[in-house]
């Protein structure tokens, strides 16, 4: 069968993986280009939230390139996301594509129903049982190597010297990481990423901002969505910590795993969790950054995204009681790279001169 | 005796007289705040956040009406009512389930809010459990709670009654609480309509610019998926390969498909609101679920803060113009 997914960051590297390892054809999904966005917006429903959108154009382009199945993830709501697959499959069907779109419910809702689709993946593609866990295995260590390499990446880049080192080398370390073939090989190329990374050119004098990012989990993990912000502010000279990473949650060594359970922490500001989506998180987590010492946050979410939304209607008591600035900003098919720059450089020039401020106010405090 | 405010939007339209007869029971003063009007809308835009839809906004702009005339509002946090959906897990939108905590962050001097968790799905008697916990609060007996909770019950089988028989929620609570009379109805209908949306869209004249009395002068016989009965609607639940995730949604999907089997439904109007996040799936499944049942004519309107009533005139007539054009050509 031509398998294709949705892409989502650089976990499509390992997702083409394992298509092709459980004897399927993969048709990788391109980045999501402008291209992309126009079929999406003139095909997905208005209100849709950017991520559908993204979603649909992905979706009609694979089907141009001939993909016959879409694998993709369910959900149980009140996000909407758990619903994306019925209407693009309405819209697929409405547009005669013969693409067949078929979703992964979480398990704990409907376990049977998630083992039926997984062994009718695996037949179809004639793979014994051990192969195939084998598979979905090497793919796991994939991701988790490609989220290592990615975090590394973001912590350096405000120190490079070289503007676009530290993004060219990220970009070999995937290179090297998508020709790896077993647990061996990954972690070898993990290990030859890293270094790659580490032995960029670096001004360690430096004392960058330190920035959080929160939201929604497409426009967080997808840069081609959210305008490369984090390789954006890297290259301002500000560190950043993002939120949510595809094995976050094995994770120990993220701020977000740190505290336990994030919802226990946003209580006292919203009396109901989960609200949908990361709506909840993306209020804990601005408290979690706060106390961390972060200098500032910001929130990415998709217009109209429902529960970004609620948690943006609260962020500003977060931001009173904690002392935490937070730019919210809501994507949609007309913002602008140019105008997510300029919203990105206000923010840092007033983190900037907050610093310079409170280390001012230090001194006084010390001569008195 | 404290005074209890209620806002006239949101889940107002369909659950008002159990809440207004069980306070009452309990010798409370319930307020209800009038019927929006431009001041409301100004205030509920000013304090909400600016990325809300509007029935949100509104809600802002109601409680802001009542919060220097009562002593407690009463916004329930409303997580389920049933246990329905594939999965068992069918909530409200998440704006409802964050309202309390969007009302009482964003807006300054407000009195108490009641914000019990009202979460049906637990159990058969997690109803009572909510009004005790609401008498509890306002410091009454169990029994007497009891008692409230039970005539309550009544008026709200009652309230299911009257709406079965064709009567919009405002209609049915004047008949309830204040001794009004049944409208008379259209004798001959040109044309039968079904208007499908949420309450707080559908009901709220003022914000739909007042699609009801316009459907009622052109002498059009309006049905809303609230005069259907649960079990009609839920069977409609198989058709779909998911149900929604949101209670209201599951409603007007259910209900708009089951008007689209009926032979005499003319058309369906689905009243949206600008950048609603469940009705931007709603919407579009309608649409394409209205061109599989025989090209039942759809009209969608989304209403906004700037929506005029001469805009929504000038489509409603036309689509009205186009139902007799082609109930005339065939």
């Amino acid at each position: 069968m031509k398998i294709s997914f949705p892409h989502m960051g650089y976990s499509y590297l390992a997702l083409k993986w394992l298509v092709e390892n459980t004897g399927h054809e993969c048709i990788v999904p391109p980045e999501p280009s402008s291209r992309t966005l126009d079929l999406g917006v003139r095909h997905a429903p208005e209100f849709a939230c950017i991520p559908f959108k993204i979603l649909m154009g992905t979706y009609l382009e694979v089907a141009e390139k001939g993909a016959e199945v879409i694998l993709t993830s369910g959900g149980m709501g009140p996000c909407r996301a758990g619903l994306y697959w019925v209407m693009h499959q309405y819209i697929l069907d409405e547009l005669n594509t013969g693409v067949k779109v078929v979703a992964f419910e979480p398990p704990l809702c409907d376990l049977k129903d998630f083992i039926k689709k997984l062994r009718w993946v695996r037949k179809t593609g004639g793979l014994s049982v051990k192969e195939f866990v084998q598979a979905i295995r090497i793919t796991w260590e994939k991701i988790k190597a490609i989220d290592e390499v990615e975090m590394l990446s973001h912590e350096i880049r405000p120190y490079e010297t070289n503007r676009g080192e530290t993004t060219r080398r990220l970009w070999q370390a995937l290179e090297m990481l998508d020709a790896a073939n077993n647990e061996a090989e990954i972690k070898d190329a993990m290990q030859e990423g890293l270094k790659l990374l580490q032995e960029v050119s670096q001004d360690h004098s430096r004392n960058p901002l330190k920035i959080g990012i929160i939201g929604e989990i497409y426009v967080v993990l997808e840069p081609a969505a959210n305008h490369y912000i984090q390789i954006m502010l890297g290259e301002m000279g500000v560190q950043t910590d993002r939120s949510i990473y595809l094995t976050s949650y094995t994770r120990k060594n993220t701020i977000v795993n740190l505290e336990g359970d994030i919802f226990e922490v946003a209580k006292p500001y919203l009396g109901e969790a989960p609200i949908g989506g990361h709506g909840a998180n993306s209020i804990g987590e601005t408290i979690l950054y706060a106390r961390h010492g972060f200098d500032g946050v910001v929130q990415l979410a998709p217009f109209a995204c429902i529960p970004e939304i609620v948690a943006k209607s609260i962020i500003p008591t977060v931001t009173k009681d904690y002392g935490i600035p937070v730019l919210t900003l809501f994507i949609d098919e007309q913002t602008g790279k140019a105008g997510v720059q300029t919203r990105l450089e206000a923010f840092v020039d007033l983190l900037e001169k907050r610093r310079e401020v409170k280390a001012k106010r230090g001194i006084e405090r010390l001569v008195i | 005796m404290s005074k209890i405010g209620i806002p006239r939007t949101l889940a107002y339209f369909i659950y008002f007289p159990f809440w207004k007869t069980f306070f009452e029971e309990l010798n409370q003063e319930v307020i209800v705040s009038s019927p929006t009007t431009r001041d409301i809308l100004d205030d509920g835009v000013r304090e909400a956040v600016n990325d809300a839809c509007i029935p949100i906004k509104l809600y802002h702009g109601h409680v802001a009406e009542l919060a220097s005339k009562v002593d407690y509002i009463f916004c329930p946090r409303l997580v389920s009512v049933r246990k329905h959906g594939d999965f068992g897990t069918e909530t409200f939108c998440p704006k409802f389930l964050g309202l309390p905590d969007m009302v009482r962050l964003a807006m300054d001097n407000l009195p108490e809010i009641i914000d019990v968790r009202v979460d049906l799905k637990q159990g058969k008697d997690e109803l009572l459990n909510v009004c005790y916990q609401v008498g509890d609060l306002l410091g009454k007996p169990e029994v007497e709670i009891k008692g409230a909770y039970q005539r309550a019950l009544l008026i709200q089988k009652r309230f299911k009654k009257l709406l079965s028989q064709n009567m919009m929620p405002e209609e049915a609570i004047d008949i309830l609480f204040a001794n009004g009379e049944r409208k008379s109805l259209l004798s001959r209908p040109d044309l039968q309509i079904a208007v499908i949306g949420y309450p707080y869209a559908i009901y709220d004249d003022y914000i739909n610019g007042r699609i009801l009395s316009l459907l009622e002068k052109e002498n059009v016989k309006v049905y809303t998926q609230d005069m259907l009965s649960d079990k009609m609607m839920n069977r409609q639940a198989r058709n779909l390969p998911k149900s929604m995730f949101w209670y209201f949604s599951n409603r007007a999907v259910y209900g708009a498909l089951h008007f689209m089997q009926q032979k005499n439904i003319d058309g369906i109007i689905h009243i949206t609101a600008f950048a609603c996040g469940p009705d931007s799936i709603v919407d579009r499944l309608l649409e394409i679920e209205s061109r599989r049942h025989g090209q039942i004519p759809y009209l969608s309107i989304a209403v906004d803060e700037h929506t005029g009533d001469a805009g929504v005139r000038t489509r409603v007539e036309a689509f009205l113009d186009m139902l007799r054009f082609r109930r005339d050509k065939s």
